[in-house]
């Protein structure tokens, strides 16, 4: 289980950070981003699991008596749905510039944008 | 040539580091005396089935708070960046009509659509979900309708109201509860009720869905920013 989700993860992050690298156009470099997102999220979850726990909801069958026992960790969960509002936010702002930037100079190719270049 | 050569490296040296992570994780079988005590204490405590939620609305409270402060100062930031001058607004129009398959399946869903994201967030602290998984399907119906008509208008003056409306009752709640109860965002303020029912744990279902309304009006209003630039650009 945890096998699984750790490979998805890891692949995760390493295919965004190639987006990111190896593509010239910004939308695509964006789309990396967010690829890489996704891997953190699944991957800080995967941190939180608990062998053979089950989802930290209290109903009949997991009780307030055995809750320790049966459920994973709660906190890596609240921490991963911050990190998806700051995840979205930081896409729009992104998406928002690259709107800027293609207004300014009529093209998307991040080699156009030679200003802050040294 | 050189950068691809980089570029491969940088990726097989971190690639090389998470092979050694993965071959050394293994899970715990055990809570974390932090997690322990959330499972133990959480429903006399916060009384709450859904822990995650009295985790986020309680314990870390002011979290997120500053988590809907961010997501309020993206929302400025992105309408500041597309301001756009609506001169003529009527004049501009797509360039293809909008089929009829999305146009009659917006109209049935949109309202179906928006009662489940309500649904989530008034019910976040009893199943899975809460104010920001329920606020983001609400402006998915908004989306569905900017689909479905890209010229209608999302009315700025009514969601502006929302969002300072709830973003204000959300911290008066917060420092109601430095009064009445033990500290700021303690959902004490109101009687924690019968375990399991929807009017139970305190201010939590108030807050969440205050935080829903708040996020459904954010994503909107970005939305419609964006929205916004797309009409601009037809008209060009």
């Amino acid at each position: 289980m945890e096998t699984i989700a750790l490979i998805t993860a890891f692949a995760l992050i390493l295919i965004g950070l190639f987006g990111i690298l190896s593509n010239k156009n910004i939308l695509k470099i964006i789309i990396g981003f967010s690829l890489f997102d996704t891997g953190l999220h699944v991957l800080i979850v995967t941190v939180g699991y608990i062998k053979g726990g089950t989802a930290p909801i209290l109903d009949k069958v997991v009780g307030t008596s055995n809750a320790a026992d049966k459920i994973v960790d709660p906190i890596p969960q609240a921490l991963v749905l911050t990190a998806i509002v700051i995840g979205l936010g930081v896409t729009a702002l992104m998406l928002a510039y690259a709107l800027k930037l293609y207004q300014a100079k009529k093209s998307l190719n991040i080699t156009d944008f030679k200003e802050l270049k040294w | 040539m050189i950068r691809n050569i980089l570029i491969i490296a940088i990726l097989a040296g971190l690639a090389t580091v998470f092979v050694s992570l993965f071959w050394n994780f293994g899970s715990s079988d055990t809570l974390t005396p932090l997690a322990t005590h959330y499972a133990n204490n959480g429903v006399e405590e916060v009384g709450a089935p859904n822990l995650v939620t009295s985790v986020i609305v309680t314990y870390r409270g002011l979290d997120t708070l500053g988590e809907v402060t961010i997501l309020f100062l993206v929302a400025a930031i992105v309408s500041f960046f597309l301001k756009t001058e609506n001169t003529n607004k009527e004049e501009n129009s797509p360039k293809r009509e909008t089929s009829e398959i999305i146009l009659t399946a917006s109209r049935l869903l949109m309202p179906i659509v928006m009662v489940l994201g309500i649904y989530v967030f008034v019910n976040g602290h009893l199943t899975p979900g809460g104010g920001f998984q329920g606020g983001a399907i609400v402006a998915t119906s908004f989306v569905l309708m900017l689909m479905a008509n890209p010229r209608f208008q999302i009315n700025h003056r009514i969601i502006a109201t929302v969002e300072s409306v709830s973003g204000i009752s959300f911290v008066f709640i917060g420092v109601l509860g430095i009064l009445l109860a033990g500290g700021f965002l303690d959902n004490k303020i109101l009687p924690l009720g019968t375990f399991g029912k929807l009017f139970s744990a305190g201010a939590i279902p108030i807050i969440y869905s205050l935080v829903g309304l708040k996020v459904g009006s954010e994503l909107s209003n970005i939305l419609s920013n964006f929205q916004g630039i797309q009409m601009k650009n037809y008209k060009q």
